[in-house]
């Protein structure tokens, strides 16, 4: 028996092995060279000066009024996309969770079909509904609304709009999990005992339903802080996110040590924000 | 209902919220999905416009098939989206078994390292990718071999296992929590050896979560962009490369019909996905 027991514990890291040693080499290597390469100095054409110079200056760069108004309006928008998709998803997670059980599972595919199309084609579908040759402005000229095309994209609300468009199922699909879980009885049972509907919800159902909103908080915000797609296509150059920032570096601008530095402090918010907020959102069912 | 004669105000708020509910869920809905059924109505006109429709026409989809670089992408994607999907359902599902069976130095630290690529911006592991292959990889394979390397199509591939492997992994996962392992020990009791008991017994238990790993994997590969820009080098983009660099330059029809034919796909998918959730 000794001896079966010493086997397995060999075993163990034999099947883990494989994929603890590809995602060292291709996962954890690449990290730390972020690290290392945004703490030394660019090369001239590009890439990093060797033999390796070592600076902070890049990450002072990063205090200069200009990114940090960049990284602002980023967390600004992503609060606000993620505010709409809550509260536009919730809702719709609990109207799909009350319906019958066969129209049920065919409105969760309508939610599902758009979380499996392509991003890209989706973000092309608002494009060229907002664009100025495009659908919107088709019809309003079409009926004599309009006689010069209204420019609808390129701006932060199309930024924002697309990216509403992108995220929201993945914040139906957590919430629904949780609302349909929940037993919607309870909630004529706190009516009975006489909670007004405001009251039961507050009190019962969001505390109830909380993980799923958790997490579509969560599915939306780190994505969204990070996008590049979105803002780079419905802004077209006009609207300046971390995202198209970093790639910037990376691209036209050839600062690969700036771009890393730049990369790790969106890491770091990212990761710092998610484990705050979990924390907060374990303490107690306190809403938001 | 039972107490709306006690209470009137609470009937009346929850008949105007069942109101609200369906009028915000038919709002979603056509938000959702207006803009695509406008694409695909304009891939059949039959001119240039995707403002006005002048008339009906295949023309966009005739032109779709006798692409070069279309096709080239579309099999570049393929390509990648299989094999990533291949080996990182098989590290993934190992994973995953020797997690959640045996304990071992290290296991906590790896099971973080396995969850962070999920929640790291993506923007972050696409570039950290193209600095470790730039100053790191190929240098290094340089001073061993004197084999010049750059990027191209392996890159993209080595890059989409990496992503891949933590969403199967986190998959076939879950399905272990709820697995019946007195199962096995019926089948050792009954004399069949561990590497029978393995595919007699784990392996079909598994398979509706392997499967669902797999598909997860399929999608997120062909869908990628960010990792693979990055990783892509000059040559042989994949079909969101491609399709980024068509949807940078405007809107046309061709993109309409292109369009229209992914969601196709990602819809048969999609029925694929719930065939399999079926079989559980």
């Amino acid at each position: 028996m000794t001896g079966g027991s010493e086997n397995r514990s060999r075993r163990g890291p034999l099947l883990v092995l494989p994929a603890a040693a590809y995602l060292v080499v291709f996962f954890v290597l690449p990290l730390v060279l972020v690290l290392v390469i945004s703490f030394v100095e660019r090369g001239r054409a590009g890439g990093v000066r060797t033999p390796l110079v070592p600076t902070i200056a890049y990450y002072i760069r990063l205090f200069d009024p200009l990114y940090i108004g960049i990284f602002l309006k980023s967390v600004r928008i992503a609060l606000l996309v993620t505010g709409v998709c809550v509260l536009t998803g919730y809702p719709l997670g609990v109207f799909i969770g009350r319906a019958p059980a066969r129209v049920r599972s065919s409105l969760m595919m309508l939610v599902m079909i758009p979380f499996w199309t392509n991003f890209l084609v989706r973000t092309y579908a608002m494009k060229q509904l907002l664009a100025a040759e495009g659908g919107v402005n088709g019809l309003l000229l079409g009926i004599g609304l309009i006689q010069e095309p209204l420019s609808l994209i390129f701006n932060e609300f199309s930024v924002v709009l697309g990216l509403v468009y992108g995220y929201l199922p993945f914040a139906v699909l957590p919430m629904y999990a949780s609302i349909e879980k929940f037993d919607l009885s309870l909630m004529e049972a706190a009516s009975d005992l006489g909670a007004n509907l405001r009251r039961a919800f507050l009190r019962i159902m969001l505390p109830l339903t909380l993980p799923g909103v958790v997490a579509a908080v969560v599915l939306v915000f780190v994505p969204v802080v990070g996008a590049f797609i979105t803002p780079d296509i419905m802004g077209g150059g006009k609207v300046e996110m971390i995202g198209t920032l970093i790639n910037r570096q990376f691209g036209v601008a050839r600062n690969w040590p700036f771009g890393s530095a730049m990369s790790l402090a969106l890491m770091l918010m990212v990761v710092v924000g998610v484990i705050y907020y979990f924390r907060t959102a374990d303490e107690g069912a306190r809403p938001l | 209902m039972r107490n709306s004669a006690r209470a009137p105000s609470t009937g009346l708020a929850l008949r105007l919220g069942k109101a609200g509910l369906a009028v915000n869920a038919l709002g979603i809905f056509a938000f959702l999905y207006v803009p695509i059924l406008i694409l695909i109505v304009f891939s059949f006109n039959d001119t240039r416009t995707v403002a006005r429709m002048t008339g009906l026409s295949l023309q966009w989809y005739e032109k779709l098939f006798v692409n070069r670089d279309l096709l080239a992408a579309a099999r570049n994607s393929l390509i990648i989206a299989l094999t990533s999907t291949l080996v990182a359902t098989v590290m993934g599902t190992l994973t995953a078994l020797g997690m959640d069976r045996f304990h071992f130095r290290l296991r906590k630290t790896f099971d973080t390292v396995l969850y962070l690529p999920i929640v790291i911006p993506e923007i972050v592991m696409g570039i950290s990718l193209l600095l470790f292959f730039n100053l790191a990889f190929f240098p290094v394979i340089q001073l061993i071999s004197g084999a010049s390397l750059s990027l191209g199509l392996w890159t993209i591939l080595i890059g989409h296992i990496a992503f891949n492997i933590p969403f199967v992994y986190v998959i076939v996962r879950a399905r272990l929590v709820g697995f019946d392992r007195t199962l096995e020990e019926a089948a050792r009791d009954l004399g069949a050896d561990e590497w029978r008991t393995f595919w007699r017994v784990t392996f079909p238990l598994l398979l509706p979560g392997i499967l669902g790993g797999a598909l997860m994997a399929f999608t997120l590969s062909l869908d990628d962009f960010l990792v693979t820009v990055f990783t892509a080098g000059t040559a042989s983009p994949t079909m969101p490369l491609y399709i980024y660099s068509l949807v940078r330059r405007g809107v046309t029809p061709e993109i309409n019909a292109l369009s229209t034919v992914l969601l196709l796909a990602s819809m048969g998918l999609i029925v694929l996905s719930l065939a399999a959730q079926r079989r559980e």
